[in-house]
């Protein structure tokens, strides 16, 4: 069995672009996306106003002395266009009633029309009758990219738990590798357990590489224990792989597990919250979603590496991702083709 | 190895029919077929990788079972199968030491290249080896549990005379030692010269089992006279006529090609009949070959067919 684990890495890192998938993909994606929404706000709100009306240059002048707002007076065609393409996020036309011309549905032009409007009804005199402080909070763990760590982590889980064993598995019973292991002594139980050995060692190499990298680029800390944190990836691991051998269990071409992989990775890549939360999607939709061996699996992640929970507050996430697991290990066991 | 009234069926193709066979310890069996005979499938359901429809099987006194008894039955076993492709991503002594790992008392990485003379491409990735060093690779991850029976299905397809040599001389070392050997091959030469006895198969069947000198024999005469005639056929009553010439035991009209053939005792008297009675019915000859009897003659006699596609 350590042969046939230690046979399995040498294929796997003997594949260039298997690695970069597995390692790399991750990291550039987390890299990518931190940079895009590093600020935790919306930063500066570009707004647009019309030229010709009179006082467009004062208004210019007064919104863009705001340090939420960069106003630049446009011509109309220009504003258009600007605001078509998202590149400011409100247009205003002065004259004696202003008028506001922004898209209701994007967040950014709502913003930015409570700030203009504030800034415009002050300068016409308005006072505010109740006094206000802002208290704003920025902790660590709030931020976008400690929202995205864990779930690229449960993405990367899922990945190659499912691409790592599938296409190996497939591979070999295409070239009938598989059918050659069958005439020997070989145990079926050893074959399908080197693909866990194996995994295990990627996995320690895996989640050094992301959590390391979140940590020295952004900052990205682990509230919870290592231990915990090891633990639930293990399981994630162990369950992907289960899944990994299903769904490679019967199908006897890599265009047919392909398929099938897709089918599996696509609506979890999309529902389990890796990129945004669930909560977005209906409240009919939420019990399914959950159910989701990916959704657990981040759900657990985010848990212990932005809130800091212990093991014990975790067991339903963790009973969902070993039940899956465990289930698509028996499933795949009965059904295995052998050669 | 014993296997009595085998039978196999692929939906409506019947791959084996009822076959029957006894392989004695330390001989050297060759099947011999043409495409699609049922060679592979007879050679794996014997192997253990392919269940019967019919039938029964005793490899070395055992029936196959599951198990430990199969696992302890497959230790003595060395198999090479005739489509396999090894992890390309390995090396030679990567991919010996996985194949080793299987059993308890397999042969060394080193001996068994040894004994297949590949210790210079020891390093070297499975990808990169040639056709005929792939197939010694093969039949290396066969021989690394130290078999008592080796199976080798078609080890010799598609390689090039020296390859195919080498390997000749591969299997004659482990007979030497003592090991039993069942191969399945195309060509009769192979079988000829390295199998004590032969089975040849058509359609899932043996017509023929014997040693490659005796089935020869049965064809009455060691050689063959092959001709063919620019006009086609050469007329009326050619057949009889060429049966009637002295020396020729049998005479056909080949099915494909409109050449003719002739299994003849003595050449040397043949021959200038054989001209004569040609120019006595004015046909011109385009082509006229002579040589020893062959198994594939034998299977030419048995069928009417060539044993591979011209
Ligand atoms: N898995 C299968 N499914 C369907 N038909 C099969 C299968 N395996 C073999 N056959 C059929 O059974 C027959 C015998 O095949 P087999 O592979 O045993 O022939 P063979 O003598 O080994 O031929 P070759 O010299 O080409 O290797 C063929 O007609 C083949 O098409
Ligand atoms: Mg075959």
């Amino acid at each position: 069995m350590f042969q046939l684990a230690l046979a399995r890495m040498r294929e796997f890192y003997r594949e260039p672009e298997a690695v970069f998938w597995v390692f790399g993909f991750p990291i550039v994606l987390a890299f990518a996306l931190g940079l895009a929404f590093r600020n935790a706000g919306p930063g500066e709100l570009q707004v647009g106003v019309a030229a010709g009306a009179a006082g467009d240059r004062a208004l210019v002048a007064s919104l863009d002395s705001s340090p939420r707002l960069a106003a630049s007076v446009l011509d109309t065609g220009e504003a258009r266009r600007r605001l078509r393409t998202g590149r400011i996020a409100l247009l205003v036309v002065p004259g004696d009633s202003l008028i506001y011309r922004y898209d209701s549905t994007r967040t950014e032009s709502r913003l930015a029309r409570l700030e203009v409007d504030d800034i415009v009804q002050r300068a016409r005199g308005r006072r505010d009758p109740a006094v206000v402080r802002d208290d704003r909070v920025a902790a660590a763990g709030s931020r976008y990219i400690d929202f995205l760590i864990p779930g690229l982590l449960g993405m990367n889980l899922l990945g190659s738990g499912i691409w790592g064993v599938g296409f190996s598995v497939v591979q070999a019973r295409q070239k009938k590798l598989l059918k050659r292991f069958m005439a020997t002594p070989m145990r079926r139980s050893h074959y399908l357990l080197s693909f866990i050995l194996s995994r295990l060692v990627f996995l320690i190499l895996e989640v050094a590489a992301l959590v390391g990298f979140g940590w020295l680029m952004f900052d990205v800390g682990v509230r919870g224990s290592w231990l915990t944190l090891a633990g639930i990836t293990l399981l994630g691991a162990f369950a992907f792989a289960g899944l990994g051998l299903l769904v490679a269990s019967r199908a006897r071409t890599i265009e047919g597990v392909s398929g099938l992989m897709n089918l599996v990775m696509l609506p979890m890549w999309i529902l389990s919250g890796t990129f945004f939360s669930y909560a977005r999607f209906p409240d009919a939709m939420i019990p399914f979603v959950k159910a989701l061996p990916l959704t657990a699996l981040n759900d657990a992640l985010r848990a212990v590496m932005i809130d800091g929970t212990g093991v014990a507050a975790l067991g339903v996430p963790l009973a969902i991702v070993a039940g899956w697991g465990a289930l698509s290990f028996v499933i795949a066991l009965q059904i295995f083709r052998w050669r | 190895m014993l296997c009595r009234g085998l039978t196999k069926r692929f939906g409506d193709v019947v791959a084996v029919a009822g076959l029957d066979l006894t392989i004695a310890a330390g001989e050297c069996f060759g099947l011999l077929g043409p495409n699609g005979a049922g060679k592979t499938t007879t050679i794996e359901i014997l192997e253990g990788l392919t269940a019967p429809d019919g039938g029964e099987v005793a490899l070395l006194g055992q029936p196959w079972r599951d198990g430990a008894e199969g696992r302890a039955l497959r230790e003595r076993l060395g198999i090479q199968l005739q489509d396999t492709q090894l992890a390309d991503k390995l090396t030679v002594e990567e991919t010996l030491a996985l194949f080793r790992s299987f059993y308890r008392n397999a042969h060394g990485v080193d001996e068994v290249l040894a004994l297949v003379e590949l210790e210079e491409k020891r390093g070297a990735r499975v990808v990169t080896l040639s056709g005929g060093q792939k197939q010694r690779l093969a039949v290396a991850c066969a021989l690394v549990s130290r078999p008592d029976l080796l199976f080798l299905d078609e080890p010799t397809t598609g390689l090039d005379p020296q390859s195919r040599r080498q390997l000749w001389d591969i299997i004659r070392r482990f007979r030497a030692a003592g090991g039993t050997v069942l191969l399945t091959t195309h060509y009769m030469e192979e079988a000829e010269r390295l199998c004590d006895r032969v089975a040849i198969m058509d359609h899932g069947r043996i017509i023929a089992l014997g040693t490659p000198t005796a089935l020869i024999a049965s064809l009455g005469a060691d050689h063959v006279v092959e001709f063919a005639l620019v006009e086609g056929a050469g007329g009326e009553g050619l057949d009889a006529d060429l049966r009637g010439l002295p020396g020729v035991k049998v005479a056909r009209a080949r099915a494909t090609g409109g050449g003719h053939s002739l299994t003849v005792a003595e050449v040397h008297r043949a021959v200038p009949a054989l001209l004569a009675l040609l120019e006595r019915r004015g046909a011109e000859l385009s082509l006229l070959t002579t040589h020893h009897a062959t198994l594939e003659d034998v299977f030419v006699s048995l069928t009417g067919r060539q044993l591979r596609d011209p």
